[in-house]
Parts: C-alpha cells; sequence; structure tokens
C-alpha cells in the first residue's frame, strides 16, 4: 500500500511508470503498426531506403488486387470453417463437459483421458487422417475441414466447461428443475447462461486455434477450400515475396479475431455469478 | 395443497445408509418441520421428496399419487432453497417469472402473479432489480416469491434463514409463519435451529441417524419427550443432564446424586426394580431460586454457588456445579447478582425427567 502510494504521490515514479509502460507499448505495437503501413504502401515504398514511417498516399491496391484476383475467398472459408467448427465444439463439448461434472461420467479418468487426446502432435496424425480423408472423399471439402477442428478442439472444450460448470452452483439447477424446466430446458436456460463467459472465452481460442491452423488445412485442401494460412503462404515465392499481397492479407486476417477478442471482452467481465449464492 | 404420505423410505449413498425407513404421514395444510443435528437426514428427506434424489427403498405419495418415479417438475411442489437460488443474469422479476415461464403460462398471467406475489412480499420496488444489488433479506424474500407465485400444493424450504443475521432471522420466521397462514398450503421445513422448529412448526419431527426420533406438536415434545436426545435437543439454553442414582427410601423412591445429596421423588412417580443408574433430566426453568419457608411437594432443594452469571435483560443464566456436572438455571433478571455467591435452588422434581443412561429413553 505504502508501495503505492509513494509511487503515485512521487512525480519521478509517475513518469518513470508511463516511459515503462510506453516503451512496452511499442514494442508490441510497432509490428502491426509496420503490417498496416506495408499493407498501403507500393512497391517502391515497400523496398525504400531509408524505411517511410508512412505512404506518400494510402491507396487500397493492395487489398483490390486480393479481391480481383478472388483471394480473398480464403478468409471467408477460414471464417465458415472455423466458425462452424468453434460453434459445434462449443456445444458438444458443454454438453459432454456438463455430464462429466454433473454426472461423473467416466469417473476421476475420462476426462483426463479426454485432454490426454490434445497431447498428440498434429502433425503425428495429420497423414493417417490424409489417407482416411481420401478414402471417404472429403479433401478439400468444407465439412471435412469442420469435423477435423471440432474434433481437435471438444477435448480443450470439455476440459475447460468442465471447470466452469463444476462451478455453477447446484442449487440453481435443483431450482430450475423443480420450477418446471426439463433437463434440456435447464442446461439452456441455466447452465449457459452462467457459464457464458467461460464459454465466450472457450470459444475464442477454439476459433482462433481453428482460423490459425496451417498443417492440417495445407495437407486437406487443393484449391476449393482454402484457408487464409494457407493462402498467406503462397505469396512467399522462391524468387521474392509479395510483401504488398502478404500485408494486406495478414491485415484482412486478422480482423476477424480483432472483432472476436473485442466481442468476447465484455464476457469476461468477472462477477457475473456475484448474487447468486451468498458469497 | 395436498397430503404427503412416506413408508418405509430407505436411502443409500453407496455404502451409507442414510434414510432407514422414514414412515411419516403429513396432513393437508400441515407445516410439518424436520430437525435435527447435521447428518440426521433431514435435508436428504426433503430432497427425496422434491425428488432431487432417487430413493433405494419404500414410497412416497403427494397428494395420494405416488411419485417415486416422478420428475421433480411433474411433483407439483416448489422449494426455497439456503443459498437462494437466485438466477444472477435475471431480473428479480425475470426470477419469480421463471418457474411460470418454464410452464409456458400466458404472459398476462404471469404478470398478474409476480405483481401479486411481490405485493404479498413487500418487494415489489425491487422487480427490475438484479440479485446482487439485493440484501440477504430480501434475496430471500425474491426466493420465496418464486416459490408462492406457482402455487404448487406443497412447499419445501431447506433452511432457508440460516444465511440471515439474527434480527433478519426472526423476521422472516414471523413471515414465513404468517405465508403459512394466509395460503394455507403443506409446507415442510428443514432446519437445525430449534427455536425455529418450536416457533413454526404444527409437528415437530425429529430426525437421528436416519429414523424418526419422535414426532408431536411443539409443545408436546417439549414437555413430554420420549428420549434424552430429543429432550437435549429442543429448549434453550438446553436441559441439565445430571447423572444420578435411583434408590428407594421409606417406601418412596429417590434420587442420590454424586455429591451426595438425596432429593425425594414425589410419590406418584414409583419406578420399578431396584437401585440402579440413571440421568435426573431438569430444564433450565424448572430451577428457581429458594424462597423461605417450607418446600411442598416433589420440590427439592439444593444449595449450589453462582459460579457464572449471564444476564440476558429479562432472565439472567446461572451455572452451578450440581451433582458433580455444570447445570445452567434461568432465573429472574435480578435474582443472582454476585458471581461466586452461594445460593440455593429449588428443583421441581414433578417436572423432571428421568432417563435410563443405558437406552437413553425416559422413564
Amino acid at each position: 500500500m505504502s508501495f503505492r502510494q509513494s509511487q503515485s504521490h512521487n512525480p519521478f515514479g509517475l513518469a518513470l511508470r508511463y516511459v515503462v509502460i510506453v516503451t512496452i507499448l511499442l514494442v508490441f505495437l510497432f509490428p502491426i503498426y509496420w503490417l498496416f503501413m506495408i499493407s498501403f504502401k507500393t512497391p517502391d515504398e515497400i523496398y525504400h531506403a531509408p524505411p517511410l514511417w508512412v505512404p506518400g498516399q494510402f491507396q487500397f491496391s493492395n487489398y483490390l488486387v486480393l479481391f480481383k484476383d478472388g483471394d480473398v475467398i480464403a478468409i471467408w472459408n477460414s471464417l465458415v470453417v472455423a466458425g462452424a467448427s468453434s460453434l459445434l465444439a462449443v456445444v458438444f463439448g458443454t454438453f459432454c463437459a456438463y455430464s462429466l461434472a454433473r454426472f461423473k461420467t467416466g469417473g476421476d479418468n475420462l476426462a483426463m483421458w479426454i485432454i490426454s487426446q490434445r497431447m498428440i502432435p498434429p502433425i503425428a496424425v495429420v497423414f493417417p487422417i490424409f489417407l482416411i480423408y481420401v478414402r471417404f472423399g472429403m479433401v478439400d471439402t468444407h465439412f471435412g475441414l469442420i469435423l477435423l477442428y471440432t474434433a481437435f478442439n471438444l477435448p480443450y472444450v470439455i476440459w475447460m466447461m468442465r471447470g466452469y460448470i463444476a462451478d455453477i452452483p447446484l442449487e440453481l439447477e435443483e431450482s430450475a428443475l423443480i420450477d418446471g424446466c426439463t433437463r434440456w430446458q435447464m442446461l439452456w436456460k441455466v447452465v449457459f447462461p452462467m457459464a457464458r463467459s467461460g464459454l465466450m472465452a472457450t470459444a475464442v481460442f477454439t476459433f482462433v486455434f481453428a482460423w490459425n491452423d496451417f498443417i492440417f488445412a495445407l495437407v486437406l485442401t487443393r484449391t476449393n477450400v482454402i484457408t487464409f494460412p494457407v493462402q498467406l503462404s503462397h505469396y512467399f515465392g522462391g524468387q521474392s515475396n509479395f510483401w504488398s499481397r502478404i500485408a494486406a492479407m495478414s491485415v484482412l486476417g486478422t480482423a476477424p479475431i480483432f472483432v472476436a477478442v473485442c466481442l468476447m471482452q465484455r464476457y469476461m467481465v468477472r462477477g457475473i455469478s456475484l448474487g447468486a449464492v451468498k458469497g | 395443497m395436498a397430503d404427503v404420505r412416506i413408508t418405509g423410505l430407505q436411502k443409500h449413498y453407496g455404502g451409507f445408509h442414510a434414510l432407514k425407513g422414514i414412515d411419516l404421514a403429513i396432513k393437508h395444510g400441515e407445516f410439518v418441520v424436520f430437525v435435527g443435528p447435521s447428518g440426521c437426514g433431514k435435508s436428504t428427506l426433503l430432497r427425496t421428496i422434491a425428488g432431487l434424489e432417487d430413493v433405494s427403498g419404500g414410497e412416497i405419495a403427494i397428494g395420494g399419487k405416488v411419485v417415486n418415479k416422478m420428475r421433480p417438475r411433474d411433483r407439483d411442489i416448489s422449494m426455497v432453497f439456503q443459498n437462494y437460488a437466485l438466477y444472477p443474469y435475471l431480473s428479480v422479476y425475470d426470477n419469480v417469472a421463471f418457474g411460470l415461464r418454464a410452464r409456458k403460462m400466458a404472459e398476462a398471467e404471469i404478470h398478474k402473479r409476480v405483481e401479486n406475489a411481490a405485493e404479498t412480499l413487500g418487494i415489489s420496488p425491487l422487480l427490475k432489480r438484479f440479485p446482487r444489488e439485493l440484501s440477504g433479506g430480501q434475496r430471500q424474500r425474491v426466493a420465496i416469491g418464486r416459490a408462492i407465485v406457482r402455487q404448487a400444493q406443497l412447499f419445501l424450504f431447506d433452511e432457508p434463514l440460516s444465511n440471515l443475521d439474527a434480527k433478519l432471522r426472526d423476521e422472516m420466521r414471523a413471515e414465513i409463519k404468517r405465508l403459512h397462514r394466509d395460503i394455507a398450503t403443506t409446507m415442510i421445513y428443514v432446519t437445525h435451529d430449534q427455536v425455529e422448529a418450536m416457533t413454526l412448526a404444527d409437528r415437530i419431527v425429529i430426525l437421528r441417524d436416519g429414523r424418526i426420533e419422535q414426532q408431536g406438536a411443539p409443545l408436546d415434545l417439549f414437555e413430554r419427550p420420549a428420549t434424552g436426545f430429543v429432550a437435549g435437543f429442543l429448549g434453550s439454553p438446553s436441559i441439565n443432564l445430571i447423572p444420578a442414582k435411583l434408590v428407594s427410601r421409606g417406601g418412596s423412591a429417590a434420587l442420590q446424586l454424586r455429591t451426595g445429596e438425596t432429593l425425594e421423588l414425589p410419590a406418584s412417580r414409583t419406578f420399578p426394580g431396584g437401585e440402579r443408574d440413571i440421568v435426573l433430566g431438569i430444564r433450565p426453568q424448572h430451577l428457581t431460586r429458594a424462597v423461605e419457608g417450607e418446600p411442598s411437594l416433589g420440590i427439592a432443594r439444593i444449595a449450589a454457588t453462582a459460579d457464572l452469571i449471564q444476564p440476558t435483560g429479562t432472565r439472567t443464566f446461572v451455572t452451578s456445579r450440581i451433582g458433580g456436572v455444570a447445570v445452567t438455571a434461568e432465573l429472574s433478571a435480578h435474582d443472582v447478582n454476585e458471581q461466586g455467591g452461594s445460593l440455593t435452588y429449588t428443583v421441581d422434581l414433578n417436572r423432571a425427567i428421568l432417563i435410563d443412561p443405558l437406552t437413553d429413553r425416559v422413564l
């Protein structure tokens, strides 16, 4: 307490704090700033020495090219695949987690076994999965990727949601059952709203996993369902790198994650369950 | 509104035998309180009636219908929980309306009922608030509102007042009693607080180790306990239990305390058998300060020291050693003022109980 007070009352201490904060911010924000700037530069400006902090003119041709050539379909593919798989993983994972948390399904060990599935490195299974997918005609389909990401995210969702559900006071559920809910109604009306902040955070993490996945998407897609990371990798050529496209595509690819995190933030506020029971 | 009939109810949790054959009939409109120490099975019994626990054996019937296999929602009951169980993400209005909406009632009817319930409980100004903005007492009112709005045939209360402070508890207790008078629904109430049990109940059911120890009207149980356990559970301060020996003296029976005093029992109280160990049970109210003159029949006198004096305002509790144990007497406020002073008690043996220490039965 005294430490804090002396800092806020001492002008030197306060200044020092701001210097540290600004330095850290610069380190973290500079690459993002640079990425944005490149996406608006002409090729000449990109390779200009000394580097230009701001392009001479904000021009959108780098973005327009992506739209004209149809490259942005990769963003759409990623949205579909990551969105659908996150939704499925969160819904089914939550049901499963409820069962584990409340009915003690599988005893003490099933939950551990489920999360252990997540310990397998993707690269170890990607080729067997590829062979299976070839056999079932699922290569280069939205369905194939959605199924895979759902399966990969389920253990994580189950593990996380099990903890959130266990924290919900049992009396809230019992009260709902007596008041007239069936178990399914009770799940929708009590468990989902009570676990909402955990649910949102988990959903964002599963979304980010599917969004950022490179290895599965690279192996399991050809031309139809190219996702954002795979598309981005096409711009790194043997002879030259298309920096303008890389930058523009990266900005487009970062935006959905940025929006998702912003939306999630308000659910992350603690204390949503305050007042449910006496603390 | 309904009667409840429980026959031969058994409940096992793995190896733990929680309810060991409960037989109980509760009349329509009755206020029954289950009371007992922690782990006696009172909450388990309530939860099996609610359908939150399945039964291992026996039968539960509500309103003449066997409900053993019925889901909680189909039993037409409402329940108030110890921790209120309010949904933090819903307003007070939505909390109270929750059960009605789950049953797909028309919004107009819901509105009418919620307003009525809020009026009854004095929570109308709070309807737009959220649970976190309410005090403990207000939350408890909302929880009760959610129960009464359903107009169920059976009300269950699971220690609803134990999270409130003493003053609020007294208020809410009166409120619940008034509620029962007004809506006259069958109510079952679980508590470990004997004052709540005494003040609220039409009938008290005392449980011990998964069995019904004794049941009856509050004053009946208080005045005529069947066992030492019941005698010790009801009454505050609790009954004094003094080990003694039952001896016969000149045709009538007498009690010999370990410290040597002999208390002559009234002639009306005769006991078969010879000399034996016994426990004398005297309520603190039946120990009074002796006045001048000869004691009347069945009244004994014992000299003691006032070791500890605890005034409560109206009454004063005095602790002394009698027969080798600490004994509490409830005297008038100004009867004793001097800590460590000596005094003489009169013991009303007409109202004392004698307990067999081997069986715990009252003789």
